[in-house]
């Protein structure tokens, strides 16, 4: 049996617990059930401790990236800033707006916050270590190693469009109400091509067990499932409402859309959906194309690629929040309706067709990995180059006719340029 | 009484219960939101059932869609608090309602539990997921495309029926 | 000892008259529909729990709920709809009032 550094400890642990609840004699099935509840309190908290450790990043990167330098007067390199500022939010006061209806209210930052979080269920940090298991735990390093894990992401994500439509509806505000269905209709239209991206994935894969994703990458599915990643990664940002995407939620727009009436510490909790949803969509596309926690070096612990990876991808993440203008409404149905939604679906209709086509000549991915993967790699570099010159064309159109519809509106012939000859004259 | 049995009868109260404040409160706006409670249970039934794929499914069809549609309905339509008065929210028949469901229940409950099935206790097949989705497209491939139809004229149905009519398009009559 | 057969068949049977009462009582549309939701999600419950303990290895099953889940989902579509043009129509839906042919 490999050993895996890391997860004796855990293994050893749980073997332990297992034991002490049979000799207080509980059946099988509750100890199962214990140890379950067990797994989520630990996965929740390594949650939420990421999410500590992704505001400070976060607040870090942005001031680098704007040339200054972040937050550092708490602790050391401003790593307990995070705390300072949940203070800040406890410490807040909290308001309940006239005539709102206090439970949903009360109860919407919960759905968000608890929404984001159910994701981690399904996310493997560590691969099989194998054996038989005979009554001790065995089994990857995972919340519950479901057989439809990437289909229960989807549903999960599902949930969060609630809380919103809640927060909207009992803030008794029509700023709130007016942003939550403009929220509401965004995060519905970018589930479109997620759904697509990820048909994609499991129809290449064969598999939406999440454990058997990463074991089945011989070759990273970056690379053959080049468009399928970025319209995922897209989707992905736009649906945990971050910028370039954060319309429905940005100070300067619509009076900061449906959570106005929040502050303190429930505002904080939409926050932290916010992020852990982020994080989220990073360790799934870590999972699902860069091979999760695969490695080169086999003294580390799986699980520390798996967190370097996913680090990675949230730092493209944020490289692109902090350096893109925001989408205006009508342009991000556009984008979504007519770019990502056709591209989606043309990737899975070519993946499709040179995915059986080359396993009939034995080239599939079984039989040929690196083949296989230059192959589709060509055929998505393809899409791309079709994809984005489609977009420069319509993009150009977009300008021309823009142009000629500001040019139509100023009626009046515009005055002779002033010339350095003329203003003496009139100045005269 | 294990804790399985236990946890059963939790969910099963929930989703009774919030099914019977979504059928008898009086506010339209949490009448939606315990509707939504109510088939979180009833996915939870599905996943105690070993039916995880349909779990998920119910999750994304009905909470993150049918529902949404019906909030939508309900803020659209000003159904919620102050809009109709209290009282009118049961119309002229609800006590004769209320008798038809309680009769309704007593004949299925005496009726239903004690009917002797032929249950087999064998376990589900551990690919069960990727035997459903070679039925759809081999044997029920006929039902799948008739639903993909009907998903389609579903779309293009309600989006003729509840567009907004421009200034001077009349309503067509018939 | 699992869980009966006839415990799933109850918590069906209770819903599915829960949602009776919700389309008979109701005066908003909307409200009708929230019933008749709750009625197909017993009538789903009933079949997954027959599949299980009567027939577990046969996916047929679990296939005819999902295409009651995708039926019931394209219904409601439709209904809401409806209940909208005759909201923008009339300005109101308590079924009580709609019982016109022609205003």
């Amino acid at each position: 049996m490999p050993q895996i550094p890391g997860n004796d400890i855990l293994i050893a642990l749980a073997t332990w617990l297992r034991q002490w609840l049979l000799t207080i004699g509980l059946d099988p099935a509750s100890i199962d059930i214990l140890m379950a509840v067990i797994r989520a309190l630990l996965l929740g908290t390594l949650a939420l401790l990421v999410f500590m450790l992704i505001t400070w990043l976060e607040r870090k990167v942005v001031a680098r990236i704007q040339d200054r330098i972040g937050p550092n007067l708490a602790g050391p390199w401003g790593l307990l800033q995070p705390i300072a500022d949940g203070i800040k939010a406890i410490t807040k006061e909290d308001t309940t707006p006239d005539g709102a209806d206090v439970t949903i209210f009360n109860a919407s930052p919960i759905v968000a916050g608890v929404a984001a979080l159910l994701v981690y269920a399904v996310i493997p940090f560590g691969p099989n270590p194998g054996g038989d298991c005979a009554g001790t735990p065995c089994g990857p390093l995972t919340g519950t190693d479901m057989s439809i894990g990437l289909f229960y992401i989807l549903a999960v994500g599902a949930v969060s469009l609630i809380a919103v439509l809640m927060a909207g509806w009992s803030s008794n505000n029509k700023y709130a109400l007016l942003g939550s269905f403009r929220a509401v209709a965004e995060l519905l239209s970018y589930e479109v091509p997620q759904v697509l991206s990820i048909t994609a994935m499991v129809m290449i894969a064969g598999t939406m067990n999440m454990t058997r994703l990463v074991e089945v990458q011989s070759v990273p599915f970056i690379f053959p499932l080049f468009v399928t990643a970025l319209v995922f990664f897209i989707s992905g940002i736009a649906e945990s409402g971050r910028s370039p995407f954060d319309l429905v939620e940005a100070e300067s727009e619509i009076v900061a859309g449906y959570h106005i009436e929040y502050s303190g510490m429930k505002f904080s909790l939409f926050f932290l959906g916010e992020f852990v949803h982020a994080f989220a969509v990073c360790a799934v596309v870590t999972t699902v194309f860069l091979n999760g926690w695969v490695g080169p070096f086999s003294f580390v612990p799986p699980w520390i690629w798996f967190f370097i990876k996913s680090f990675a991808v949230f730092f493209v993440m944020m490289w692109i929040k902090f350096t893109m203008p925001r989408f205006r409404i009508d342009q991000l149905m556009a984008f979504n309706w007519k770019f990502l939604v056709p591209v989606s679906l043309v990737n899975l209709l070519v993946l499709a067709v040179l995915d059986t086509v080359l396993r009939m000549m034995g080239l599939g991915r079984a039989a040929n990995p690196w083949v296989w993967g230059l192959i589709l790699f060509a055929a998505n570099l393809l899409m791309l180059f079709i994809a984005l010159w489609a977009l420069g064309r319509a993009a150009r159109r977009t300008r021309s006719t823009e142009r000629r519809i500001v040019a139509r509106m100023d009626d009046v012939t515009p005055a002779a340029p002033v010339t350095a000859a003329s203003a003496p004259a009139a100045g005269n | 009484m294990t804790l399985t049995h236990i946890i059963f009868i939790v969910f099963a109260a929930i989703t009774l219960l919030s099914a019977l404040f979504c059928v008898t409160t009086r506010n339209m706006f949490h009448a939606a939101l315990y509707l939504v409670i109510s088939l979180f249970g009833v996915a939870a039934t599905f996943a105690m059932l070993d039916a995880s794929f349909l779990a998920a499914a119910q999750l994304i069809v009905y909470v993150g869609a049918v529902a949404i549609l019906i909030i939508f309905a309900v803020m659209l339509t000003r159904g919620g608090a102050g809009s109709l008065p209290a009282k009118q929210q049961f119309n002229t028949q609800a006590g004769l309602a209320a008798v038809v469901t309680v009769v309704t229940l007593f004949i299925l409950l005496r009726v239903v539990p004690f009917f002797n099935y032929p249950v087999q206790v064998a376990a589900v097949p551990i690919d069960i997921v990727e035997q459903l989705g070679q039925a759809l497209v081999g044997d029920f491939v006929l039902p799948f495309e008739v639903a993909s139809v009907l998903l389609l004229a579903a779309l293009i149905g309600a989006i003729y029926i509840a567009r907004e009519r421009r200034k001077g398009e009349e309503v067509e009559e018939g | 000892m699992a869980i009966p057969l006839s415990w799933y068949l109850i918590v069906a049977a209770v819903l599915f008259c829960i949602g009776i009462y919700g389309v008979l009582a109701r005066r908003n549309a909307v409200g009708i529909l929230m019933g008749v939701e709750l009625m197909l999600n017993a009538v789903n419950i009933n079949l997954v729990a027959f599949w299980r303990y009567l027939n577990p290895t046969d996916v047929s099953g679990q296939a005819f709920a999902l295409f009651v889940l995708v039926v019931a989902a394209a219904e409601a579509v439709v209904g809401l709809a409806l209940i909208i043009s005759v909201y923008r129509n009339r300005g109101d839906i308590d079924a009580e009032n709609i019982n016109l042919l022609k205003q």
